[in-house]
């Protein structure tokens, strides 16, 4: 059953992908470029969900009556990099935070102005 | 955000709902969807709700920080405390069957405790990350502050 | 004009989309950690940071970065080129659908006894990972702390 539109899925993935890292590089703003990761990082979570799924399949849990799943690993290992993706966020803005201290701005050309002063 | 009559109820309806819905995600996350990160978020975010709503004094006395602090360790403790308690019990580290004679049963007490160390840990970092943010003063404005 | 007050919102929005997406996509656990997580908790830290470091930004017209859109673009193509002999979506036979999963759903209703296949893998078949992401996220709590707690900042003084 090999489709066109059987990639499509991919394709999301790597367009969002590419969103996020030119959000990276391209925006001077701080805050923006953790946004951006973050856009990167739910293309990878979409990546390994839309790998895990199975046709015909529903939740993996179990009922009893036979019936097909959907690959319960990828949601495992999402599950965690969800949380561990709002902790390393929260520790970016942190760092934000303490820059603005410093350096009175976030943004990145600002600071590379005072920085090269 | 102290004065707003309406938001001071609701919050006060909401919150021991958020709790309760945060206590059943943890422990019926054998059941159906839902563990310790799920249920600590949750759990987080109603403290961090009474923190919004009421302002930081108040929730300090609700949750005072050492506890909080010392809380996100206690979850790390605890988790490791199960992967130990396998290994002196004759398994490997975070061997769940060998906790209980019956391997089934020990597997249900293991994921039981280690999913209340993830849930404490996830709760109490949440809530003193909002808690770090919200009584942070840039060093500029404490010393206007201090002026005053 | 407050921007990234903006910006903010809608990455919450995207955030419970992709929640949404889960749920279609069967990861209910997922889905509820995405809403959970990603709409509430995150949302909620950017708008404490956007009130430490102001929300206003200057709206700088700057040379457009033509070098950033080319590397995006560039890399992305190379992907594109990439998937063409990637499995099929929702295909059963697809590499990562065989290798462990089948065993994680045929045993663990008899070694675990519990019927949340994802909980079983990420309580007990792989529990050091979990252990390893909870001590990740104690760490990542422990930095924060550091950086804006009080303690951090009486020793400057």
């Amino acid at each position: 059953m090999t489709t066109f539109l059987g990639l499509l899925n991919y394709w999301v993935v790597i367009a969002l992908m590419m969103t996020g890292l030119y959000i990276v590089i391209a925006a001077s703003n701080y805050i923006k470029k953790i946004i951006g990761l973050n856009i990167f990082q739910t293309a990878v979570f979409i990546m390994y969900i839309s790998i895990g799924k199975v046709s015909g399949g529903t939740a993996p849990i179990l009922t009893g009556q036979p019936e097909v799943y959907s690959n319960p690993l990828p949601h495992v290992l999402i599950l965690t990099a969800i949380v561990v993706g709002v902790a390393t966020t929260a520790l970016g803005l942190a760092l934000i935070v303490r820059i603005r201290s410093a350096f009175g701005t976030i943004d990145d050309h600002d600071v590379q102005e005072i920085i090269s002063e | 955000m102290q004065q707003h009559l309406v938001l001071h109820l609701v919050a006060k309806i909401l919150i021991p709902f958020i709790i309760l819905f945060a206590l059943y995600v943890q422990f019926h996350g054998d059941y159906g969807p839902g563990g310790g990160f799920q249920a600590g978020v949750i759990f987080g975010a109603g403290f961090i709700l009474y923190g919004i709503i009421f302002g930081k004094n108040l929730a300090v006395r609700v949750v005072p920080l050492p506890l909080i602090y010392c809380m996100t360790a206690v979850g790390v403790l605890l988790y490791t405390t199960v992967g130990v308690a396998g290994m002196l019990l004759g398994g490997e580290f975070l061997n769940y069957s060998v906790l209980l004679p019956d391997s089934v049963a020990g597997q249900h007490i293991g994921i039981l405790l280690i999913e209340l160390g993830v849930g404490i840990t996830v709760a109490s970092v949440m809530i003193s990350l909002f808690f770090s943010y919200a009584q942070y003063k840039h060093p500029d404005e404490e010393q206007n502050d201090e002026q005053d | 004009m407050t921007v990234l007050f903006g910006a903010v919102m809608i990455y919450g929005i995207y955030s419970l989309l992709c929640a949404t997406l889960f749920v279609v996509l069967d990861a209910v656990d997922v889905a509820f950690t995405e809403a959970a997580v990603g709409t509430g908790i995150s949302t909620i830290l950017m708008l404490s940071a956007l009130s430490l470091t102001g929300s206003r930004i200057e709206i700088i017209h700057r040379k457009k970065p033509i070098l950033a859109l080319c590397a995006s673009l560039g890399l992305g193509a190379a992907l594109l080129w990439g998937t063409s002999d990637m499995p099929q979506f929702a295909d059963p036979s697809a590499p990562a659908n065989l290798h462990v999963a089948p065993y994680y759903l045929e045993e663990s209703s008899e070694q675990i006894g519990i019927p949340n296949v994802v909980t079983s893998v990420l309580a007990s078949y792989r529990g050091y990972d979990t252990l390893g992401e909870v001590v990740v996220i104690f760490t990542a709590g422990i930095g924060v702390i550091s950086l804006l707690g009080r303690t951090a900042r009486r020793r400057e003084d």
